[in-house]
């Protein structure tokens, strides 16, 4: 199945879709945002985060809001063009369900 | 989590759960629209006995019918009073609208100040503090005519801006309520009665179809 390889790898987590679903629709968003959103426990969702700035998908900020951390991540252009066309992909393996 | 297994449907599904859920503010309560519906009847209510127990201030608010004419100070006089009591009105309705929201908020395990609720406002801010501006314009060049149909238009289009953060049927109320305010400039003397609708009758019949939409489940 050629569409299936089209599919990237690094989508195979729902957690690491989950970062990228909402960094598509936010500017930036921040890690406890992120942790609430995806229910999900502070090292996993670390972990995650690190793979997708290892691929230059994501881009972090660190700074802070009085004497807390705040780090905001924000989506690279490659990520937003690996999450779309992997998102293209899965929709064509939709339609040719269908 | 590895899924070995591609499901594409439901990953898609999930994906658009989590761009609506971390883009749009959907813990806006049913409730909260039938408090202030029903917090602007009460007022409207009150302005109407107002109105009528001094009959020519009451008569004043119909420039057509000039053999009636009240003094410049009982004028001023009530008009200030309307302005308090909208205030109070805006007031109690928020306040409602707070709790009622709060409360969903908790239930539903969302944090109420985040980023999407911080959009939402500043989103409602921008077209209702405008508005708030012009109708005060209005009121100090001595145009308290134009005062509904300001509120209503502007208000409605605060809706409208808003709803991109939170549920996309505010908007319909939306443009309702600034289609009643463009009704309202045409027809003189009505105010009153379609603020009444605007601001009553519409947020408790869009509060109620909300509540049975989302919040009953």
């Amino acid at each position: 199945m050629q569409v299936i390889e089209q599919l990237n790898k690094l989508f195979d987590s729902r957690i690491r879709i989950g970062i990228m679903s909402a960094l598509m629709v936010n500017e930036t968003i921040n890690f406890n945002e992120l942790k609430t959103l995806l229910d999900v426990t502070d090292g996993n969702l670390a972990t995650h985060l690190k793979t997708l700035e290892e691929n230059n998908y994501i881009k972090v900020q660190k700074g802070f809001i009085g004497k807390k951390t705040n780090t905001t991540y924000t989506i690279t252009k490659v990520g937003e063009t690996a999450f779309k066309s992997h998102l293209k992909a899965l929709e064509k393996i939709i339609s040719g369900l269908g | 989590m590895q899924d070995d297994k591609v499901e594409p449907l439901q990953t898609l599904k999930d994906i658009h759960g989590i761009m609506e859920r971390s883009s749009r503010f959907l813990s806006l309560s049913g409730w909260s629209g039938v408090w202030a519906g029903g917090t602007a009847l009460i007022g409207a209510a009150i302005a109407k006995m107002w109105l009528q127990q001094i009959p020519s201030t009451y008569r004043m608010a119909y420039p057509n019918n000039q053999s009636f004419a009240a003094t410049e100070g009982e004028y001023k006089h009530i008009l200030l009073k309307l302005v308090f009591l909208a205030l109070g009105v805006l007031l109690v309705a928020l306040a409602g609208g707070y709790y009622f929201t709060k409360r969903k908020a908790i239930r539903d395990g969302i944090p109420l100040w985040n980023g999407t609720s911080k959009r939402m406002l500043v989103e409602l801010a921008i077209p209702l503090a405008t508005g708030g501006v012009f109708a005060f314009a209005f009121l100090w060049h001595g145009l308290e005519l134009y005062i509904a149909p300001i509120c209503l238009t502007f208000y409605g289009m605060a809706l409208i801006n808003g709803s991109k953060y939170t549920l996309s049927d505010i908007k319909y109320l939306g443009i309702a309520e600034v289609v009643l305010g463009c009704i309202c400039l045409f027809i003189r003397g009505y105010g009153l009665v379609l603020w009444t609708i605007g601001f009553g009758v519409l947020h408790i019949l869009y509060g109620i179809i909300m509540w049975k939409k989302y919040d009953s489940k």
